[in-house]
């Protein structure tokens, strides 16, 4: 035999062809409908932001792990650009450019770096930029161009508000939910996504194409999606029954705003969601409990963003108490 | 799979390596014998035997050269005939200088009354308590990996009773296919090997369990066990870890051992196709084990073989026979890619907890950069004991002991299920296992 030395290590000797970049690219390839639907809506605008968003969150992610932390960049992961696209998706398509490199700024270098990078961020960063920019520019980021008509306009574009403002602003002045629903689009509309909104959040059909190829890939599970929106649709459904004439229904409830864009690709971050399936489903219903709460006794006309970062922070308590069945202890059963 | 409808498997976990069975189809060869062989005392779980031979003794195959150093442990028998030329420490597959019995081989001279023709034989003429010493003199241990004296097994403490016997056909571990050989070549040994522990045991019904990939090992099986009475094959839904001995219990008969408990406690005793046919050999035609069949497979290897090989023989031996050592081989492993041990140098000795060997390429050999963990959970949907291998594996590495223990880091089989699922290739088993022998040192010391 050959003197040359062999490799020896402890088992297993094989992997599986699972990786971290696989996982992120397959998260953007999931986005990739809902983002041509924003093209088609937005146009040049939606562009704009997503180029902007992926570019910075990219760099300062690069410029942070070079020069900071001195180590090599693992950028080509595709995280950042994975947080790029969602911040991107969670804004206005006429935000100023600058908003967007603060909002990817704080989504990066605080939400996510500063505590270690990937995996180690307790909070969505997307989301942590999403709502910086949201406290920080309220009117900026609530003014959304109409979809179709402003397609050409990079900035300045005719403005409309979203259903959900619309909804928020009439049972303030006690305008009953039937007389509110002539003035909104209709379910199809909102189902195709031909309405006001984040850039990424218009179009529940485009989502949830997504959704199903993020399923069939195994990089989420239906838990937290059917939990959180089963739960918007559960406790919105409650106060409807109660009355339908103050409350808006529940398939208008999960049509708007992001509670698709939510379930299907925030709440269900790996890095910031409850690990078993138990943990899942109560972290998805208490999103789905928050966010209708905010809706409809908030200051705010949305609240899904919000009510992800709330149970993000709970889920290490989550984790700890929701552990998987282990093996050896049940009863002696005799089949 | 065709023909067969809900499969039965394990509940909870598992995954589904590629099987790379390429040496399914290739009958057990006889392997040749090389001039010398070094025969461990230790190829056993428990106390290694005790040499009762000096150098320059002159011994026969199947003869006694090392005596059962207590309960737990077994006889070391000649492979070979030839004179003992010395008893020194040698290099075995765990890496360890340890004792062992260099033969210098002469001939092939059988002890007298040792039946080495094919002859099947059927009738079982030994009492429970026969087959029970017999099995011990004559140094039987399970074949499955764990080389556990089968006497023991066979003896449950008082008060505990078998009802079951499952037989483990399942050999989840990619590439190997050393029982699925058996199963199809030794089928009528391996059900009359049944029939003897099943009779050891006083119990009246026995499972073979095969995984669908076999399905033509479960075909001729099954139909020489109609001529069997209590013994039936059931087909398994291919999944890894079934051959574990909790999953194959739990898959087969629907109970689970309880935690820190045996699987006698629920009444079910295991034993592989290959130590039934150990069995066989050892009650029906008085030979002792010297002999098992060895998988030699990779996939840049000549010709994968699956060789019937006398204990002692090098590894170097096996991996010549099968065609040589292919230039880029990066790792030799001893058993199979999920729970083998990886060898440092080929020239160890095959013993009886042998099943395969296993050449991986440079490139395969070497893991993958580790990343942070990104929470994805995919450790703990696997794990078939319901662990959370990420969090046991923080437990370990910041010094956690006791709370790693309270997760129960002790009950892990350490089948590798959890480093295979990994995406981003963290060392989950390695810190397990450095946590487990830390836990088991300090027990130890309490105790």
């Amino acid at each position: 035999m050959s003197n040359k030395k062999l490799i020896v290590s402890l088992s297993p000797h094989t992997c599986g062809k699972d990786s971290v970049s696989r996982i992120m690219y397959d998260v953007l390839i999931a986005l990739m409908p809902a983002f041509i639907v924003s093209m088609y809506m937005f146009g040049f605008g939606a562009l704009r932001v997503t180029l902007i968003a992926i570019f910075s969150c990219v760099l300062f992610e690069y410029l942070i792990q070079k020069f900071m932390l001195k180590v090599k960049p693992t950028i080509n992961d595709g995280s950042a650009m994975v947080t790029g696209l969602l911040l991107a998706f969670n804004v206005p398509s006429n935000l100023p450019w600058w908003m967007i490199i603060v909002g990817s700024f704080v989504a990066i270098a605080i939400a996510k770096m500063s505590f270690g990078g990937l995996g180690n961020n307790p909070f969505n960063p997307a989301l942590v930029g999403r709502v910086f920019l949201f406290v920080s520019f309220p009117v900026a980021m609530t003014s959304w161009p109409v979809p179709i008509l402003t397609r050409f306009k990079l900035v300045d574009a005719v403005t409309s508000a979203t259903p959900l403002s619309i909804v928020k602003e009439g049972l303030k002045n006690n305008i009953a939910t039937s007389e509110l629903i002539t003035k909104l689009p209709s379910y199809a509309d909102l189902f195709f996504g031909k309405l006001g909104g984040c850039i990424g959040e218009v179009s529940v059909l485009a989502l949830a194409l997504g959704g199903i190829y993020l399923l069939y890939r195994k990089v989420i599970s239906w838990h937290i999606p059917v939990a959180m929106i089963g739960g918007v649709a559960l406790f919105s459904g409650i106060l409807w029954g109660f009355n339908p004439e103050k409350y808006m229904d529940p398939m208008f409830q999960i049509l708007t705003g992001g509670v698709f864009l939510g379930a299907i690709f925030m709440a269900t971050d790996m890095v910031t969601s409850p690990m078993t399936p138990k943990g899942m489903i109560i972290f998805g219903v208490l999103i789905g409990l928050i966010t209708v709460v905010i809706r409809v006794f908030g200051a705010y006309p949305e609240g899904v963003s919000f009510a992800i970062l709330i149970m993000n922070a709970f889920v290490p308590l989550i984790d700890k108490f929701c552990k998987p069945r282990k093996y050896g202890f049940v009863k002696v059963k005799n089949d | 799979m065709s023909g067969y409808k809900e499969l039965k498997t394990f509940p909870k976990g598992g995954i589904h390596p590629e099987g790379h069975k390429i040496s399914a189809d290739k009958a057990i060869e006889l392997l040749k014998m090389p001039e010398i062989v070094s025969i461990p005392v230790s190829q056993h779980l428990g106390a290694p035997a005790k040499p009762i031979v000096v150098a320059n003794d002159i011994v026969k195959v199947g003869q006694v050269i090392a005596e059962s150093g207590g309960y737990v442990s077994t006889n070391i028998h000649a492979s070979v005939s030839g004179v003992v030329s010395k008893i020194d420490k040698v290099m075995d597959a765990s890496g360890y200088k340890r004792l062992a019995i260099t033969i210098k081989i002469d001939g092939d001279d059988w002890l007298e009354g040792i039946d080495t023709s094919l002859d099947i034989k059927k009738k079982i003429t030994l009492s429970k308590e026969e087959i029970i010493s017999k099995l011990q003199k004559d140094g039987i241990v399970g074949l499955g990996g764990a080389t556990f004296p089968i006497h023991v097994k066979l003896s449950p403490p008082e008060g505990k009773v078998a009802d079951i016997l499952l037989i483990n056909g399942v050999e989840c571990e990619p590439f190997l296919t050393a029982d699925h050989r058996l199963m199809l070549e030794k089928g009528e040994e391996v059900l009359i090997g049944t029939q003897i522990i099943m009779q050891a045991l006083g119990v009246s019904k026995a499972l073979i369990g095969i995984e669908a990939n076999k399905l033509d090992a479960i075909e001729h099986l099954s139909n020489l066990a109609k001529n069997y009475s209590g013994i039936s094959v059931v087909v398994l839904k291919v999944q890894y870890p079934q051959g574990a001995e909790k999953q194959l219990i739990e898959a087969l008969t629907n109970r689970q051992v309880p935690i820190g408990g045996l699987p006698i406690d629920v009444g079910v005793v295991v034993q592989n196709v290959g130590t039934a046919f150990a069995v066989y050999e050892s009650v029906q035609k008085n030979k002792p084990l010297v002999e098992r069949v060895v998988t030699v497979t990779g996939k840049n290897l000549k010709n994968p073989s699956n060789f019937l090989v006398r204990l002692g023989i090098p590894v170097s031996n096996l991996i010549k026979a099968a065609g040589g050592l292919p230039d880029q081989t990066g790792k030799i492993v001893s058993g199979g890619p999920m729970m083998g041990k990886a060898l440092n140098t080929p020239d160890v000795p095959v013993t009886k907890g042998t099943s395969g060997i296993l050449l991986i390429s440079e490139n395969e050999s070497m893991r993958g950069e580790v990343l942070n963990c990104i929470r994805c959970a995919k450790c703990a949907w696997h794990c078939p004991l319901g662990l959370e291998p990420y969090l046991l594996m923080n437990l370990v590495e910041k010094g956690f002991y006791d709370q790693a223990q309270q997760e129960q880091i002790l009950n892990c089989c350490e089948c590798g299920t959890c480093g295979f699922t990994c995406p981003a290739d963290r060392p989950l088993l390695d810190y397990i296992r450095l946590g487990k022998s830390i836990i088991n040192q300090k027990l130890r010391e309490k105790s």
